[in-house]
């Protein structure tokens, strides 16, 4: 029963196969018997919603969600529940307005029971931030799950719920969901509300979906998007159903690769599986259309240097004056500010704060964040020009397999586990993660497609093709 | 040495508007502290500003009126500092695109040139308490403001304390009567940061600039100014280099002390807000404003002496406050006979509602005080009556006309009456009469007419009386 992905769960309660209770109460046992540490709280009243839904359906109610369990990233905030966003800074604070996100899966009857955990503020590729201890990979222990949502991807992976929710602002959806053996989307930048997210980098920050399947995902995504008066960089772009991009061939379909991604993949162990991808495709019969996007290895110090100038500017606000934490040794104003901040925020946050208080500093500006706008606009005219000769683009996610706990120690290899994600996020346009293989190792590496904004469908059509008819099926 | 005086204004007005910059709490002062905040104007995580479009149509309303041009992108930045009373820990304001850039306003002969005016969000305010602990009231944070720039770098410059005061006067009263602002001074909703520098008289080149800020008040604008530019020419004349810095002003000691030299002046590392849009602003909603822009003062001035045939200083009397100058316009409509209304308000009304720092309301219908105008001219009641009468309504509910009648003073005395009158006080007063055949002095002619008066209780017309009188002597 806890295989069991959002749909079928759904299907389940409203055929009375099963309740939500009791599917919600199932999860919440497999969470206190894993060692994942996947999972940061389980609502107290988790099993009180889960009640109130069996209710509700019984009373005829058919909603998207209607009595699935879902688990939410730490930093997606629910009023009156804590939301740390993975920070000793945030460890009591209580939301005092629920996100648009999770109103809609309210709406929709989703049990939201648990939060996940998450590097700090989102700031990591390897769930190794966060305060609240690593995350393991449900495939093997010794690995990390990937980061930010790692605790999302681990739970799904590690059957802890029916599907979770994510943030993806360098890759934190679709990397995790790649080491976990989930499907990650990274919707396109405006498709789904901030409004209520605890912000990274707000012009890259996207909440979305990481599920056992891409039907999954794409019923998960269309609960999720949508205009939100409360977001003002949230496009009012009509919502389709995502679910009628499904269960098509590929037929014809104009696959996009990229000359410098494969220079940057060469000798990597995910390259294999990149070939592969590629021969799948061509034999099921999409075009392989060589494309070339300039400068596409730049991507990743153009993503290092917006993602820490908003972030240092984002957690500014952290500052032991209203709710976040306040160093117990402070006697003066200058010393709550200083002392709550030293104590309050781990390595990694310090670290991009001081990098993107560097780069907006007087001096500094015009060489480093405004030369990384102009190349972030040149990438995104140059990403969009592609397309005119493709419907999505291939790329692998991740460089491999999950990496071991602690291997990452240094920043700069950390980083380079966004290598292929973060070009999505600098562009705004969407991309997935899907699985497609089982590396040398015997853990699941996805690879990744592209398409241009608001085209999400594309993704879903060619990845669920990709995960009913790979190797294997 | 003689020095030419440069001085740049930095003034922060509160624009008028329902609801806050950002996000739809009210824009209301003195209400219980932290009662009009949201997760938005208190920078809960998570929260995001939502421009309110009434701000941006208020900006470029005041833009319009001082002669800007409109840019037709704006974009929002980020100012980023510390403080407790600014919640999110940045400003949203605006550097590289304001939505106003060059104008002007003109005061006395000098068109004084302006560089900016930009939307930005307000802070909250600290309160101190007794027992030594610092409170703060977010009420205020995220009220939309709008901060003007002078361009001191250009002819002709602001080069006195007196033509500073002169310019916060006159952009006040364009503000309150292009309606973006109230402008209440004492209510800081504007509030000026001042800079000055000096250099030798008749200098192309600019001395470095001293900045001056926590000026609470024109008065204090005013003190401010003469005080830093004696401090300057102090220390020029002992040959002296002027340090570039921002100073702090302190009303009650009369001096300034430095707050911050250039060395650790703070970075505030701007960038584009990233939660907000661009804002595009289109001909079409320019063109919109224009249409609806109140009348100005500029305008009203020229009408008031051109069409009305007031003199200079009477129009600025009714200018000076909006309320008067409104009520001026409305009797005017009522009663066209602007010289009339204009003697009226400027004694009558003025003397009621003036007070120290400004002008209270007007607490008498236009319709009443029409009535009384209109009266008096046509002679139906004596101008005396007419003023008790004014005093008698003033600030109630009552008619001028019942008021008028109820105390009988309704001049309506026929002729044949009249003559009565005139006749009996005349034959009672037989050893006056000869006595002012004789001598024809003014004096007795008065003190027959006062009789006559007193007898019809005030309701004959006074011209009237004395010319019978006169006819009746001969």
């Amino acid at each position: 029963m806890l295989e069991l992905g959002i749909k079928e769960i759904r299907e389940q309660i409203l055929a009375k196969k099963i309740t939500s209770e009791q599917i919600t109460a199932a999860y919440i046992e497999e969470i206190k018997k894993s060692k994942l540490n996947a999972v940061i709280e389980i609502f107290a009243d988790a099993l009180d919603r889960a009640k109130e839904m069996d209710k509700k359906i019984a009373a005829g109610f058919t909603g998207k969600l209607a009595g699935v369990p879902i688990i939410i990233k730490d930093n997606i905030l629910v009023k009156g529940k804590k939301a740390s966003a993975g920070s000793k800074m945030l460890e009591n604070y209580v939301a005092e307005y629920t996100s648009t996100v999770a109103q809609k899966m309210l709406d929709a009857g989703a049990v939201l029971f648990a939060r996940a955990n998450m590097d700090e503020f989102a700031m990591g590729s390897g769930t190794e931030t966060s305060y609240y201890g690593k995350t393991f990979n449900p495939f093997d222990s010794t690995r990390s799950p990937g980061g930010s949502s790692g605790g999302s991807a681990s739970s799904v992976g590690g059957n802890l719920c029916a599907g979770a929710i994510g943030t993806d602002t360098g890759g934190s959806i679709r990397q995790p969901a790649s080491y976990c053996g989930a499907v990650g989307m990274k919707p396109t930048y405006g498709r789904v509300s901030r409004y209520g997210v605890i912000a990274f980098a707000s012009s890259l920050d996207q909440v979305g979906p990481i599920t056992k399947t891409v039907e999954d995902n794409a019923i998960l995504l269309e609960v999720l998007s949508g205009e939100d008066a409360n977001d003002e960089t949230c496009d009012k772009v009509l919502v389709p159903d995502y679910t009628e991009f499904l269960n098509k061939d590929i037929r014809g379909m104009k696959v996009g690769v990229v000359r410098s991604v494969e220079k940057m993949l060469s000798g990597l162990d995910s390259e294999p599986y990149y070939n592969q991808m590629k021969e799948f495709l061509k034999n099921n019969g999409a075009e392989i259309v060589p494309i070339e996007i300039e400068n596409m290895e730049l991507a990743l110090p153009v993503y290092y240097i917006i993602a820490p100038a908003e972030a240092a500017s984002n957690l500014a606000r952290y500052d032991g004056v209203k709710y976040s934490y306040r160093s117990k040794e402070a006697t003066n104003l200058e010393e709550i500010y200083k002392k709550s901040r030293s104590e309050g925020f781990g390595k990694e946050v310090k670290r991009r704060i001081m990098l993107g208080n560097y780069v907006l500093s007087s001096g500094y500006f015009d060489a480093y964040y405004n030369k990384a706008r102009a190349l972030q606009a040149k990438l995104r005219d140059d990403m969009l020009a592609a397309f005119n000769s493709c419907d999505v683009i291939l790329m692998p996610t991740t460089k491999g397999e999950a990496f071991k706990i602690g291997e990452k120690a240094n920043p700069i290899d950390a980083y380079k586990e966004d290598m292929f994600t973060v070009g999505a996020n600098i562009t705004g346009v969407p991309a997935i993660s899907v699985p497609f293989a089982m590396g040398k190792n015997n853990l699941p590496v996805g690879m990744q497609f592209i398409a241009p904004h608001y085209e999400e469908g594309r993704l879903y059509r060619v990845a669920d093709f990709v995960e009913k008819h790979k190797e294997g099926k | 040495m003689e020095y030419d005086v440069v001085i740049g204004l930095e003034v922060h007005a509160e624009l008028k508007t329902n609801t806050k910059c950002f996000c739809s709490c009210k824009n209301e002062s003195g209400v219980e502290p932290n009662t009009n905040c949201c997760p938005v104007c208190v920078g809960l995580p998570g929260a995001l500003p939502v421009l309110n479009k009434k701000a941006v149509e208020q900006t470029i309303r005041a833009g319009l009126a001082l002669g800007f041009d409109i840019n037709r992108m704006a974009v929002f930045e980020r100012k980023n500092y510390f403080y407790p009373d600014l919640a999110k820990a940045y400003q949203i304001s605006q550097l590289v695109k304001p939505i106003c850039v060059r104008g002007y306003l003109q005061v006395g002969n000098k068109k004084l040139p302006i560089n900016r005016i930009h939307l930005e969000e307000d802070a909250g305010k600290l309160v101190h308490s007794n027992d030594g602990s610092t409170l703060v009231d977010y009420n205020r944070g995220g009220v939309p403001l709008i901060e003007l720039v002078t361009e001191a770098l250009e002819e002709p410059h602001i080069e006195s304390a007196d033509e500073a005061i002169a310019f916060l006067e006159k952009l006040r009263q364009v503000y309150i009567y292009a309606g973006v602002a109230d402008c209440i001074i004492e209510k800081g909703q504007m509030r000026a940061d001042v800079n000055v520098s000096l250099k030798p008289k008749g200098s192309k080149t600019y001395g470095t600039k001293v900045e001056m800020k926590n000026i609470m008040g024109f008065k204090a604008v005013h003190r401010a100014i003469e005080y830093e530019i004696a401090r300057q020419k102090d220390i020029l004349d002992d040959g002296g280099v002027i340090e570039q810095e921002t100073r702090k002003w302190d009303d009650d000691k009369g001096i300034s002390f430095t707050l911050r030299t250039k060395e650790n002046s703070e970075d505030y590392r701007y960038f584009p807000d990233p939660d907000l849009l661009a804002v595009n602003i289109s001909d079409k909603e320019i063109d919109e404003i224009r249409k609806t822009m109140p009348p100005l003062p500029q305008e009203l001035k020229a009408k008031y002496m051109g069409e009305y045939g007031l003199s200079e200083y009477d129009a600025d009397v009714l200018l000076q406050f909006k309320n008067v100058s409104d009520y001026f316009n409305a009797c005017v409509e009522q009663y066209n006979q602007p010289k009339t209304v204009c003697n009226w308000i400027t004694t009558e009304i003025m003397a009621r509602i003036k007070t120290e720092t400004g002008a209270g309301p007007i607490l008498i219908s236009k319709e009443n005080l029409v009535w009384l105008m209109k009266n008096v001219d046509d002679k139906k009641i004596n101008r005396l009556n007419a003023k008790d009468v004014l005093s008698a309504v003033w600030g109630t509910e009552k008619s001028a006309e019942n008021e008028a009648k109820a105390r009988n003073l309704i001049i309506d005395i026929d002729t044949n009456a009249l003559d009565e009158i005139v006749n009996k006080v005349i034959s009672n007063n037989a050893g006056v009469i000869a006595q002012f055949k004789a001598e024809q002095d003014p004096k007795i002619l008065n003190f027959l007419v006062g009789q006559v008066m007193k007898e019809t209780r005030g309701k004959a017309n006074a011209g009237d009386v004395m010319a019978k009188i006169k006819e009746l002597t001969k």
